[in-house]
Formats: structure tokens, sequence, C-alpha cells
């Protein structure tokens, strides 16, 4: 099955029940192929079904519904406007950009996957209206560490990937509208067996993939698929279709072998990550109970093939990827996608400071006591013209809007040198320091990143997060040894600086190194070339005016680490005898206190 | 509006999570103990289990017309209207359904606390208090999913009314006092954020709850929620007779739970146990005693005994616990370990 096929295919699937599949998370940069894909999408549903888009910065009124202000201001009584997703009822919502939803936003929209209904009370109207819809999440992200909020991405049965499709593919849907129509009303008649189930259970288990949601998900897309074929029973090959669209792409382990054939994509796999640290986290966590699992069923041919089949359609490199703690975090929990407070949801959180005057666009609040301040003087002069009595008389001007001041919040990007020479002598008190200081994030509620460097390249060992037990698992894993690829570690640092800017973020790096570098961007070896490269990223701290901190970890303070350090417009700080505590204490100084 | 208007899942029909069953089951039978806060993996039904708990509460007495449902025999906790009416004459009740009141992420701090009455404000300008969601929970529940990704201004807002039982409301030129006692549930995932100290202490139990690894367990999960959702109405029906059983064991439980005797010997254990575990004050203790009460209670025992204290221990401690951030070793094991240390194997 090629992946130009399996994109149609899923179309079918989602269109059959778009509701029940949850939805599909389609990540792809803008390309010819998502556009045909969404097409055809609109071509395989019912007519009636509305296929609705929706900008990933909506704002909750017009996502949920609301007051409709307008309309209440005319007809003297409250009037509730109908939200995006009630209005997609039956059908489908395409959320543009959806890597950058909220976590908010997303678990506004989870609420409503799971109940299948709009149920909030919002702005003194109480919202209730059916909204069984299936997501069509548009994931055009390109740096690894932004990605779709988890608890949504747990509730949409596809991951479509794109990027692998060529310019000129051309989607062919194997079924058409009318296959569809007949599927649908088939589908409550298929029966899922517990023999089908419990393969699809056996092999989610062995995949390691994800929570049960995602089973159940598999489940329905088996029924989906038979219903298709025009049956109301399921057969083996609809399971091994639903474990090879739902479950492959989120596997995070290899199967054990007694499992099934060895495919060629795991033995790749296998050999990539004997140069890579062992204890993958993914592995550790989950090998244990799918041991503890797979020991007491009893081989049975069903599970074999879903597991044989699905395991062939994990997409090559995956595990591979997996196993590298930035990266693998993709498929497995999702993590830290958009959580911060992001610019365009100012105007709602936060505390009230003060009011200005306009009409409640987006989310912001209307203030309700200084709008009918601003028209009280009025009263008199629009009493001539109205009809009736005994009524406030309101124009748009009047409105008053309350304003909200948010915290800024603050990253500390954490770029720790685990390089040989560094590795020696200082490695464990960076450790050491870098923990205190998370206990400190930690009960100001910050947010930090932790970016490793050595060998050939920097990777994000932990992205932006608050949760405490993920940032010491990363840690822990660091290993050190290798050459210090210290352009490429500014490089990400500076990144991912810029991304916490964006999300209105302070972004802080704190970078402990010798400043020996001696491994350029491209992954060559050369102190000379490597060393020019390092001063003009460091360059670009200054240029971005980043807050920035040097930690010098080499024996004795070093010209290169301070030269560094003076180009990054950074603080410098040698510290030939700290040990964690020490280390700590002079980053907690150093770093303004929000 | 009302919350039985929607089929939910039944609660007897939930595999397994035992430990998360006691808990809310502890909490519907003695209110007092304190929230339940669960954690855990993703898809476990943590969300499920709350909302089919309403289903499980007896009904209770109300005054009618009254916003906040007082309760009729307890003046203290009366609203003010209520208070004064009662002053009169006797206040009219009638049978309620215990309000379970979810509180979702995209609720806007108005309707929390309550707000101007939008529509009266604005047609004929009268300043009125529209109760927001702290009033509906008033003597019922308030469940919070993702409780971590809560806005900080929003968990300000409930530690205070947690732990006051009471919503104080001064804006909008409006000043409104009115009781809010409910038990609070919050659930969510520890890879999205830890909680905040001060709302962790306002739970009273603490549920860890994992996927399960047992195939037939997942098996029976999906198959169960695959028929709830193929047709609800007679998967509620199937289920009912389990649930109206577990009712009348809350209820009984509810009504000796006074009667229950807590040994002298108990009481030592329980104090021995949470200075092993140096937890912070004696409120760990009390939830201890209380929810073994509760369970005592529920499990029709004359007497809380030491295994009645050893099932709710984890629960009641183990966010209690005076911890390092970073320590990872769970205080689970902690608590477990102490047990073994206090009562032996």
């Amino acid at each position: 099955m090629s992946a130009s096929s399996d994109a149609a295919l899923v179309a079918s699937l989602f269109a059959v029940d778009p509701a029940g599949a949850g939805g599909v998370c389609l990540r792809s940069p803008v390309h010819p192929a998502r556009d045909q894909w969404l097409h055809m999408l609109r071509d395989l549903l019912p007519p009636a079904a509305p296929l609705r888009r929706v900008p990933f910065n909506i704002a909750d009124g017009r996502l949920l519904g609301g007051l409709d202000l307008a309309a209440t201001l005319k007809a003297n009584r409250p009037i509730a406007e109908c939200g995006a997703l009630a209005a997609a009822d039956g059908g489908v919502v395409v959320v543009s950009m959806a890597e950058r939803l909220t976590s908010h936003t997303a678990a506004c929209l989870c609420a409503v996957l799971d109940a299948g209904e709009v149920n909030l009370p919002r702005e003194g109207v109480f919202i209730r209206s059916p909204a069984r819809v299936g997501v069509v999440a548009l994931d055009e992200s390109v740096w690894e560490e932004e990605f779709i909020p988890g608890p949504l991405l747990d509730r949409l049965a596809f991951l479509l990937d794109f990027n692998v499709l060529s310019v000129r593919t051309v989607l062919v849907p194997p079924y058409d509208a009318e296959h569809i129509l007949a599927a649908r009303a088939l589908l409550p008649r298929v029966r899922v067996d517990s023999r089908n189930l419990t393969a699809l259970c056996a092999t989610a288990m062995a995949l390691g993939a994800g929570s049960l949601r995602v089973t159940l998900l598999a489940a329905r897309i088996a029924a989906a698929a038979a219903a298709l074929g025009g049956r109301t029973e399921l057969r083996e090959e609809d399971a091994v279709l639903a474990g090879r669209l739902v479950l492959a792409p989120r596997a995070t382990i290899a199967p054990a072998p007694e499992a099934g054939n060895p495919s060629k994509d795991r033995g790749d796999s296998r050999s990539d990550d004997q140069t890579e640290d062992p204890a993958p986290r993914a592995a550790a966590g989950d090998a244990g109970k799918s041991h503890g699992g797979s020991a007491e069923i009893t081989p049975d041919d069903a599970e074999n093939v879903v597991l044989a089949a699905s395991q062939a359609a994990i997409p090559s490199g995956l595990l591979a990827r997996l196993r590298t703690p930035g990266l693998g975090r993709l498929v497995r929990s999702g993590g830290a996608g958009g959580r911060a407070g992001a610019p365009q949801n100012a105007a709602m959180r936060g505390r009230p400071c003060g009011v200005h005057s306009g009409v409640t666009r987006g989310d912001a609040r209307l203030n309700v006591i200084e709008t009918l301040r601003a028209a009280a003087p009025w009263q008199r002069l629009r009493g001539r013209q109205r009809q009736h009595n005994s009524r406030m008389l309101i124009a748009p001007e009047d409105l008053r809007v309350t304003r909200f001041r948010a915290r800024a919040r603050t990253l500390t990007i954490f770029a720790v040198d685990a390089s040989g020479s560094s590795a020696l002598h200082r490695l464990a008190e960076a450790k050491g320091a870098v923990e205190l200081l998370l206990a400190e994030c930690y009960i100001r509620r910050d947010q930090v990143a932790v970016i490793g460097f050595r060998g050939r390249a920097a990777e994000i060992l932990l992205p932006p997060t608050r949760s405490l037990v993920r940032a010491k698992r990363s840690l822990a894993e660091l290993a050190g040894g290798g050459g210090t690829p210290l352009a490429a570690a500014i490089d990400s640092a500076v990144r991912m600086a810029h991304q916490a800017q964006r999300r209105g973020q302070t972004p802080t790096i704190v970078m402990l190194t010798d400043g020996r570098a001696n491994v350029a961007r491209d992954g060559t070896g050369g102190r000379e070339a490597a060393w020019t490269e390092a001063l003009r990223a460091g360059a670009v701290i200054r240029a971005a005016r980043i807050m920035a901190l040097l930690l010098d970890t080499s024996p004795r303070p070093n010209k290169a680490a301070k030269d560094l350090a003076h180009n990054m417009n950074a603080r410098y700080l040698p510290l030939p005898f700290a040990d964690a505590r020490v280390l700590s204490d002079v980053v907690r100084a150093n770093i303004a206190p929000c | 509006m009302r919350p039985d208007a929607r089929q939910v899942f039944p609660f007897s029909a939930i595999v397994a999570q035992n430990e998360m069953k006691l808990a809310l089951i502890g909490a519907a039978v003695d209110p007092t103990i304190g929230g339940v806060l669960v954690f855990g993996d993703r898809g476990t039904g943590k969300s499920t289990a709350v909302r089919a708990l309403a289903a499980l509460l007896p009904p209770m007495r109300a005054v009618i017309g009254c916003r906040y449902a007082c309760d009729p025999t307890v003046s203290d906790s009366m609203c003010e209207e209520c208070r004064a009416k009662s002053a009169e004459t006797p206040l009219k009740s009638r049978l309620v359904s215990v309000p379970v009141v979810d509180m979702p992420l995209g609720v806007t701090e108005d309707r929390v606390v309550g707000a101007l009455d939008l529509e009266r404000a604005l047609s004929q300008g009268i300043k009125a208090f529209e109760p927001g969601l702290l009033a509906r929970a008033n003597r019922g529940f308030l469940y919070i999913d993702e409780v971590n990704l809560l806005e900080d201004h929003l968990v300000d807002l409930l530690i205070d009314v947690a732990a006051s039982g009471e919503n104080v409301v001064e804006r909008e030129g409006l000043s409104v006092r009115h009781p809010s006692r409910f038990v609070l549930v919050g659930s969510g995932n520890p890879e999205e954020g830890e909680l905040r100290p001060q709302l962790l202490d306002r739970f009273g139990l603490s549920v860890e709850i994992k996927t399960p690894t047992e195939i037939n367990e997942r098996v029976e999960v999906i198959k169960r929620r695959d028929e709830f959702e193929r047709d609800k109405a007679e998967f509620v029906a199937k289920w009912g007779k389990r649930d109206q059983a577990l009712r009348r064991r809350i209820v009984a439980g509810r009504k000796r739970l006074l009667d229950i005797e807590v040994p002298e010997a108990v009481m030592e254990s329980a104090a021995k146990l949470c200075m092993q575990l140096g937890t912070d004050g004696l409120r760990a203790e009390l939830t201890l005693i209380r929810a073994a009460r509760a369970l005592a209670s529920f499990e029709q025992a004359d007497a809380v005994a030491v295994s009645h204290l050893r099932q709710v221990a984890a629960p009641a401690l183990r966010h209690r616990l005076r911890r390092d951030p970073l320590d990872e070793s769970g205080s689970s094991a902690r608590v477990d370990r102490a047990l073994h240390e206090t009562f032996g194997p």
C-alpha cells in the first residue's frame, strides 16, 4: 500500500463515520495533495453534511457559541449565537494550523468530541446543542517542538503524514460517494466480534500504541471498513486495516520478536539505535507492560496477522525517531503543544485591568457596568427617538470591554554541554544544578526546557514544560562524551527562544559549557570552523536581545567561554569549583525573578 | 438542562479501576472527606467515572425556589434569603437530585462566580445577580476535567471558595455572598503539568490510575464502551440494577456513618502512620480516619478496622507527603513502605 492510496482510503473511512472516528491529523505543509485530500473528503461526505474551516485561534465564543451582542441589543433580550462546532453538527470541522492550538482550545474541542454536544453556560446564556463532528487537524509544524496537543491527538483515529508525498501525487478515492452513503446506512448494524477486538487490543499493547481510546477508535474504524465492504460481520482484513491505519502510526515500541516477522523497517531502526543511548523512555516504560501482557495471551492467528500487518506499516525510521526523545513525544503524548498563554488570547486571560471602548470582537469580555455607565448620559436624548418606555437604550459605541493583564510567563532554556571535555568534570554537577533550578521553576510555575549537546548535534531533551516528572527523566537520560557542537546548540536554543517569544513568553537561555567548540553545524570536526560558527551563532542572541547566561564549566576560567559570552551579550560566570547547590544559587540570582 | 437528561455510562459498568471507584464512593458516603483527585493516563475513564457518579447519589431535600438549593433543616448553611424566610414561616422543600456540576475549561470567570444578569441589565437596567457554577454546585459535586490546565486566576478562586464554603462576589457593582459547599473532583494527566500545592491540599483523596495491562480487561473496556454507544438506553437499563444496588449501599452507608466506631487502636495506628510519613498537619490524619470510616460504613462493618485503614491510606496520604518535587520514586511507594513498617506485611 502506498502512502497516497492510504490517504485516499482514510478519507473514505472517515467519511463513513466522522464523529465515530474522531478525526484525522494531517501532518503536511501547504501541499497540493492536502487540498486534493480535503476536496475529496468534501465530495465523499453527504452533500448535507457541513464541512467548516476553523482557524486555530478561534475565540471560544465562536467555537462553542455565545451571546450574539448585536442581535441582543436589537431585540432587547439575550440571543445566543451558534458556535462553529454546533453549526458543523453531523459533519467535519477543519482546524488549520492545529499545531498552534492552545491547550485550552484543544480541551474545549475534546470535551465536545467526547460528549457529541456543546453544553456550556456562557455569558448569561446556556448553550446546549448537538455537535457530532469529526475533526481534521491540519498540522503544519516545521519544527519538531510544535505539535498538536496530546489530548486532542488521542481522540483522532488517523494520523497522516503528507511530507512523504510527492507534489505531483494524484489521490484517487477507492470508493465513491454512493458507496459511502450505503456504508453509512449499514454501519449501525456492523458488529465487532470479540475475536477481532482481542486481536486489536493485543496489537495495540504489543505496539505500545497509545491509550485505550485509540484502540476503541481502531475498533470503530474496523467496523467502518466492514461497512464499506458491504458486510455486517467483521473480517480479519478489516481489523488488519484498522491496525495498519490507526495503531501502527502510534507505535512506540518494536513488538516482541515472536509476535511476527521482523520487518525491514524494524531492522533499520535497530541498527540506528546501536549508536544511541540505551534506555529509550518509550520502550522502557511500556516494554515491561507489553511483555507481561503478551506472555499471558495465547498466540492467536488473528492477532498475529493484525500485528504483522500493523508492524509492516510502521513508518520507516519511526521507531528510531521515537528513541530521540524530542521527536518521540510527537506520537507518544503530543506534549506541550502551545501550552503558554498565547498572545491571541491575551484579551481574555489574566486579571482584569481597566476597560476600553469598542465592539466586542472575538473573545473580549463585555463590561456591563461600564457600558451602562457610558450609555446613561444619553438616555434622555435617545429617549426622544424611542417608541416604548422603561428601557435602556444602548448603542454600539457605548460598549466597553474589559482589558486583562496576563502574567508574562518565563521560559528558562538550559543548554547543557555533555561533550567529552565537559562531561569529565562537570556533567553531574550541571545536572544537579539544573534539577535544583527545575524545583525552583516548579514553585514559580515557570516553564523549563532542556537542550543537550554532544557528539555531532544538539537535541531537545525536553520541550518547554512544567512537568517535573518529564524534566527529571530527560536529564537522567543525558549521557556524556563526544565533541562539542556549540553552534548547533546555540541555534537550537535561539530557535526555541523565538518560539517562546511568539507565544508571549520571556525566554532566558542558560548555557553550561566550557566553550571548546570543535564540531561545526554540518557535523564535521575542526576547532577553527566550529569556533567561528559558534561566535556567529552567539551574535544572534545578542541581536535578538535574548537574556542569556553562560556558565563556564571548565576547570579554570577560560578565554573561549568568556569571548563567547561577550559575543552573546551574556553574563559570564566562571565556576571552577562550584557544586550543584552553588551553581543553582548563581543562576537564580542572575535570572530576573518574575 | 438536568444532568440525567442525557445518558451517561453506568458506574458499575466501569471495568477494574477499583481505587478510583472506592475513592468516589467514599466521597459519596461522606462528603466531608473532601474532594477526589484522579490523576492518570489518557483514556482510562476518569471523567466517565465522575460523570457516572451522579446517578449513584441519593436525592436531597432542598428549599423550593432557592437558587442555591439550601438545606431546609440546617440554618447555619443557608443563604441569607432562606434564613430570613425561615425565621417567619417553615420553609417548603422538595427532593432534588444532587448536582454534579461540570466545570468546563472554556468557562468564563463570570459564569463560575456568578455575575450581573445581562438580560435584565441591558433591557431594563436592573441590577440583579445571576448565580454561577459555584451556586449550582452548592451541596453537590464540582467536577473539573484537566484540572491542571485550569487557569491560575480560576484556581485562586476555587481554592478560596473550597476552603470557606462561601462564595463572595464583589464585582460589577454587585455585592453578594452565598453558600457554596461542594465536593471538588478533579482529573488530569500529570504529563500535562503539575497541580499547585494549595489546590492539591483541597482534595481529600487522590487516586492514581493507569491504563490496564491485562488484555482481557482492555477488551472488556472496549466492548462495553462499544455496546454503550450502540444503544445507550439499553445499556443503561442493563446495568441499572447494579447501579441501584450500589446506590442503596451508599445510602445505607451514609445513615450508619456516625454509628461506626473508631477504636482507639486504629486512631493510634493512623497517627503513627502519619508521623512516619511526616505529613503536614492534622488534615491528613483526619482525612485518613474519615475515609476509613466511610469505607467501613459502606462495607457494613460495625467498627473501623486496620484493613480499612490500609485500603484508604494511599489515596488519603499520597498527595500530602512533604515532597521533594524531583523525587520520582513515587509517593505511593513511600506510603506502601510506611504501611508495611507500621502494620507488618
